[in-house]
């Protein structure tokens, strides 16, 4: 059973598996077959008509299949890699181990916005960018420049605290859970972190930088944290939406999986902060 | 849901923002050499930190009503299309800048100039909507 972890709790040797699995696939081109997919999405999702990776109620079951196809890849390299979540209300800085040379590498030169240490600096010839909304081949970031703050854990607990999943229009206007988490409306949770890493991670091909991961990590299980607290709320909408993903639809591009069979993460994997389930080993 | 296919979605979308950039490049050969001018509609013409920001309104007919949200203006930064979207809200999101929304196309345009840095946009291109994640490899 896979077991996701705090990415501030790995080992070097974890570091270092997690680290060349991505970049296997990105010499394999799998990798960029995973940020084309997102970059259509979120181009193609709109809050006045269809809508299913993003600004609606799938865009937390649509994260967590998109997590699951990926982490399966990363482990078709390598069976012992998980994907780390960075809990960014913890790890807030740019001087946190998440950007060292030996994990992510750091923010970007003043100049050209250019990462120039670590593995997936374009000096080290193994991370070209090509799926870019522009023409730079090199990863870029600006941590804590466009805007200065990445979300407090009082922020992430009011939303958390939120009991209703969504709400009609079931888009960037709605009230409740997911739009909150998502940050169209309040206090601005997952966005803002885009806007805060700054270069790639901010534009809809945000998953060129492999903290994407990370973050939709911890996205995922705050979603998980939600359902704990809430145990007699569960998604919306029910059924019969139009340009909505109902709990029992089928959600693009696998056409094969609903959110109903994303809504328990324990059947794929569990949290280092959490006990492995009764009868774990199954499944995958 | 699923009254369209995506594939159907998406080439509906494109189609009509490829009518709107013949309409917007016809359009601004006329006041091409004017440095900077906010034209009352929406129209944009200005060179802003060196790049040429040409935005065209929607055309508002047809699509009435605005229940798919299809009039969308066409945004030109040195002459290569600006992918934007409107939020519920009538805020402005573009495709360089996500997750960040913006008042109007024109400051979401001058975002995405300073964040170009100098840099020419790639073309969005419709893409395979097929999507081969996983499974193929």
């Amino acid at each position: 059973m896979t077991v996701r972890k705090n990415q501030a709790k790995l080992t070097p040797d974890e570091k270092r598996a997690f680290t060349n699995a991505l970049l296997e696939l990105k010499r394999t081109g799998v990798y960029d077959r995973f940020v084309t997919a997102h970059n259509t999405f979120l181009m193609t999702d709109s809050d006045f008509g269809d809508r299913v990776g993003h600004r609606s109620p799938s865009f937390l079951p649509w994260h967590r299949r998109f997590l699951l196809e990926f982490e399966a890849e990363l482990q078709k390299v390598d069976a012992k890699v998980s994907l780390p979540y960075w809990d960014w209300t913890v790890d807030r800085t740019a001087s946190s181990s998440l950007w060292a040379a030996d994990f992510l590498g750091g923010t970007g030169r003043v100049r050209d916005g250019q990462v120039l240490d670590g593995p997936f600096a374009y000096a080290a010839g193994k991370w070209a960018i090509s799926g870019g909304v522009d023409r730079r081949p090199y990863l870029r970031r600006a941590l804590g420049t466009a805007v200065a703050e990445l979300p407090t854990k009082a922020e992430v607990n009011a939303v958390l605290a939120m009991p209703v999943y969504d709400t009609a229009p079931w888009n960037s206007s709605s009230d409740g859970f997911r739009n909150h988490l998502e940050g169209w409306r309040g206090a601005n949770i997952h966005n803002r972190v885009h806007v805060w890493v700054g270069g790639q991670m901010a534009s809809a091909a945000s998953p060129n930088d492999p903290v994407f991961w990370m973050h939709h990590a911890f996205i995922d299980m705050l979603w998980a944290e939600w359902q704990h607290r809430h145990p007699k709320s569960t998604y919306l909408p029910g059924a019969g939406t139009a340009d909505v993903v109902d709990l029992k639809d089928t959600m693009r591009p696998w056409n094969n999986v609903t959110p109903a069979d994303m809504l328990d993460h324990r059947k794929f994997y569990t949290f280092d902060t959490e006990a492995a389930p009764a009868g774990a080993g199954g499944k995958r | 849901m699923n009254k369209i296919t995506r594939r159907q979605a998406l080439g509906a979308s494109v189609g009509a923002l490829s009518a709107i950039g013949l309409i917007g490049a016809a359009a601004h050969v006329a006041n091409a050499a004017t440095p900077a001018a906010s034209i009352p509609g929406g129209t944009v013409n200005e060179v802003y930190q060196g790049r040429r920001i040409q935005i065209t309104p929607a055309t508002g007919g047809g699509h009435h009503g605005g229940h798919h949200g299809a009039g969308l203006p066409t945004v030109l930064i040195d002459g290569r299309e600006l992918h934007v979207m409107r939020n519920a809200d009538g805020t402005w999101i573009s495709v360089v800048n996500h997750y960040e929304t913006f008042a109007d196309p024109a400051s979401l345009a001058r975002a995405a100039v300073r964040e170009l840095q100098g840099a020419t946009l790639a073309p969005f291109a419709p893409m395979s909507m097929s999507m081969p994640m996983g499974g193929a490899a």
